[in-house]
């Protein structure tokens, strides 16, 4: 069954990153237009624009029947890889073939329309997805029986819960017939035992009906039991491709060499201060690192400067979660320093935080005055090979079993 | 198969397998136009009838402008229903793209699909209209005759004319919310340019320049089809409206097929 459906050669997008003001309106982009032409007559042509390729030389090809799961950080390029893959936007260069009808879902209910009933945007919805009219009739008593919705049928889907909306939306996409299906990470909505029904419906549609699905998600125990083969992408670039356990582990452990920090350079007001000179987020045995199981201790070393003894030197540092919820912060107390280089040490040991992306955040402040506040890396924290008992993998919290806990027989 | 610049031939066999898609995008919008609305449909009544009162007035009755053997509100009323057309449909056509941006960014399907959705919604409240036209047609005891048949070719010829141009603001709006502005401007300021009050006879010597405006020929057509009075069609007139619709509609659909793979990352 060595069949490509899906061959992707030396597939490249780019964007174009604008450094000057971008032209938004017609009188930028004639006000642009002039500028430029003055240049040319000046002989000035420096460009204001910088490339930047989302995808750089993509290849890979993907067999009927297949799972394909696609993983990688958050920027790595998935959801560019998606949009191409389903003709949203074009490659700036090389090529894709398929072979077959696609759908995708890119996000759950698409062109669902508050006013219209749940009935109608069944059509509607279908309609966008690629269906014919006949085809959503013919499915219609099966998608409404999926989506349990039955007795809100003629409701408009404004007054829906956002459960049963999320249900809705999944059951039109999941009674799609296409032979190539396209999945984002719409799974992530909804509660635990739809999930469940979810995956184990992408899973029938895979194996009995022999269709060939794109999955990504950051939910790797999902991508885990779902997927056949993986792609892992890195900075635009295929790292690595195979079968599914493989990838997962350099995506796990071969990620680990790398974790990437960033440190803004220092102001002319801070350099005669103080200020940060390096972030290094570590294991415990010290190597670098941004991925970590759940409950595995880490740490975050911070490196910083005084030019000058100041008093009342505080290094701090905050955990946010990907929505943007401050989490925790944690702050050396106060100290009087000389001038010199110091190196402080945040050991994360006791609070257990949930599967997911976490920003870290760096603040160095003098008093009550804020010398340098920024974020120096994004961290995962991944739900494979967790270290301890977990009752379930989502939507235990974002902060896990950090309380004193006794059990006594009385 | 997707290229680094897809080939063009895909294109019209998909907008033809999309056209379901196309009727369930104009049934949602006129499902839902009036909805939250306490006067619903009758909104699409409202409008023409007070410019009709407004215009007979006037035209009719301050400028005395001739009306030959018509009532002067017929003659209004059949030029009304030819500029409320394409003024609803340009307009809906021309915000098209952007009001319908999540689909953009999430679906894949022939873009064209959107701004000929918006030209179905117009027609049914032209369809409106039009049933206004008749009570009137009823009042005045004035019905039209045979030459009404032909009408649907008016219509047609608003439609085009109406797409062209929707085409050219609906692409250029993905880029430069301008002409979010500029839209209502032009449909105001196009009323007076078009001879929806008054008669085009009226100005004889500037016949020729005034018909490159393509509702000049549609608006006259549209009073050849639907007024039994003695309204000669004007024939060059007609064929420079249809000779400015075709170029309209051509360039409109050059410009928005060759903007049409970047509206994904603009939008």
């Amino acid at each position: 069954m060595a069949e490509p459906v899906i061959t992707v050669e030396n597939l490249g997008k780019r964007y174009r990153l604008a450094h000057a003001p971008r032209a938004d309106t017609l009188r930028d982009t004639l006000a642009q237009g002039a500028r430029g032409l003055l240049r040319g007559w000046t002989g000035r042509g420096a460009s204001s624009t910088e490339d930047f390729w989302a995808l750089r030389d993509v290849s890979f090809s993907v067999n009927r029947g297949e799972v394909v799961g696609i993983i990688g950080r958050n920027g790595a390029g998935k959801s560019t890889l998606l949009k191409i893959l389903s003709r949203i936007t074009e490659p700036t260069a090389g090529r894709v073939t398929l072979r077959g009808r696609v759908a995708s879902l890119l996000e759950v209910g698409t062109g669902f329309h508050p006013e219209l009933s749940g009935r109608e945007n069944i059509f509607l919805n279908g309609a966008i997805l690629g269906m014919t009219r006949a085809e959503i009739r013919g499915k219609f008593d099966e998608i409404v029986a999926f989506a349990e919705v039955e007795r809100f049928l003629d409701t408009p889907v404004k007054h829906y819960s956002s459960g049963m909306y999320v249900r809705l939306a999944f059951a039109v996409a999941a009674h799609l017939e296409p032979e190539i299906l396209i999945v984002d990470e719409v799974l992530a909505v909804g509660d635990a035992a739809f999930q469940k029904k979810c995956l184990g419906k992408l899973q029938a549609v895979s194996q009995s009906e022999g269709r060939t699905v794109i999955f990504v998600s950051h939910n790797l125990p999902s991508i885990r039991g779902l997927c056949s083969t993986a792609v892992l992408l890195s900075e635009g670039k295929v790292q690595v491709t195979g079968p599914c356990r493989k990838v997962l582990e350099v995506y796990q452990h071969g990620l680990a060499h790398s974790a990437p920090t960033s440190v803004p350079t220092p102001t002319a007001e801070l350099r005669d201060r103080a200020y940060v000179t390096g972030v290094v987020i570590e294991n415990q045995s010290a190597q670098p690192c941004s991925v970590f199981p759940v409950g595995m201790p880490w740490r975050t070393r911070v490196r910083f400067r005084v030019e000058k003894a100041l008093p009342h030197i505080v290094i701090a540092i905050g955990v946010k979660s990907a929505d943007g919820t401050a989490i925790q912060t944690a702050w050396h107390p106060p100290c009087d320093l000389e001038s010199g280089d110091y190196e402080a040490t945040f050991n994360q040991e006791h609070v257990v935080l949930e599967a997911g992306t976490y920003a870290v955040i760096i603040g160095l402040s003098q008093g009550s005055h804020n010398l340098q506040q920024f974020e120096a890396a994004h961290i995962d924290i991944s739900g494979e090979h967790a270290i301890g008992y977990y009752p379930g993998t989502v939507g235990l919290g974002l902060v896990l079993n950090s309380m004193a806990t006794r059990l006594l027989k009385i | 198969m997707l290229e680094a610049g897809r080939a063009e031939a895909h294109y019209w066999r998909d907008l033809w397998r999309y056209r379901e898609l196309l009727g369930f995008l104009a049934w949602r919008d006129i499902k839902v136009r009036y909805k939250q609305t306490v006067l619903g449909a009758a909104w699409a009544l409202i409008q023409p009838t007070i410019t009709l009162v407004v215009f007979t007035f006037v035209f009719g009755r301050l400028a005395k402008m001739p009306a030959g053997n018509v009532p002067y509100p017929l003659l209004v009323m059949a030029g009304l229903l030819a500029w409320q057309l394409f003024a609803n449909a340009l307009s809906s056509a021309s915000g098209s793209l952007v009001s319908n941006t999540h689909l953009i960014s999430k679906v894949y399907f022939p873009r064209l699909v959107v701004p000929l959705a918006a030209l179905a919604v117009a027609l049914v409240d032209f369809a409106i209209v039009g049933v206004l036209y008749t009570g009137l047609c009823a009042w005045w005891g004035s019905w039209p005759d045979w030459h009404a048949l032909l009408l649907p070719l008016y219509v047609l010829l608003v439609l085009l004319a109406a797409l062209g141009a929707g085409l050219w603001l609906t692409a250029l709006t993905v880029r430069y919310r301008d002409f979010r502005f500029i839209v209502p401007f032009l449909v105001q300021l196009g009323v007076f340019l078009s001879p929806v009050g008054f008669n085009s006879s009226n100005l004889p010597s500037w016949r020729m320049l005034y018909s490159l405006n393509p509702m000049v020929a549609a608006i006259d057509g549209f009073r050849w089809c639907l007024l039994r009075a003695d309204q000669p069609l004007y024939l060059p007139g007609l064929w420079i409206g249809l000779g400015v619709t075709a170029l309209l509609l051509a360039s409109g659909l050059w410009y928005f097929r060759r903007t049409e793979r970047g509206f994904a990352d603009l939008i």
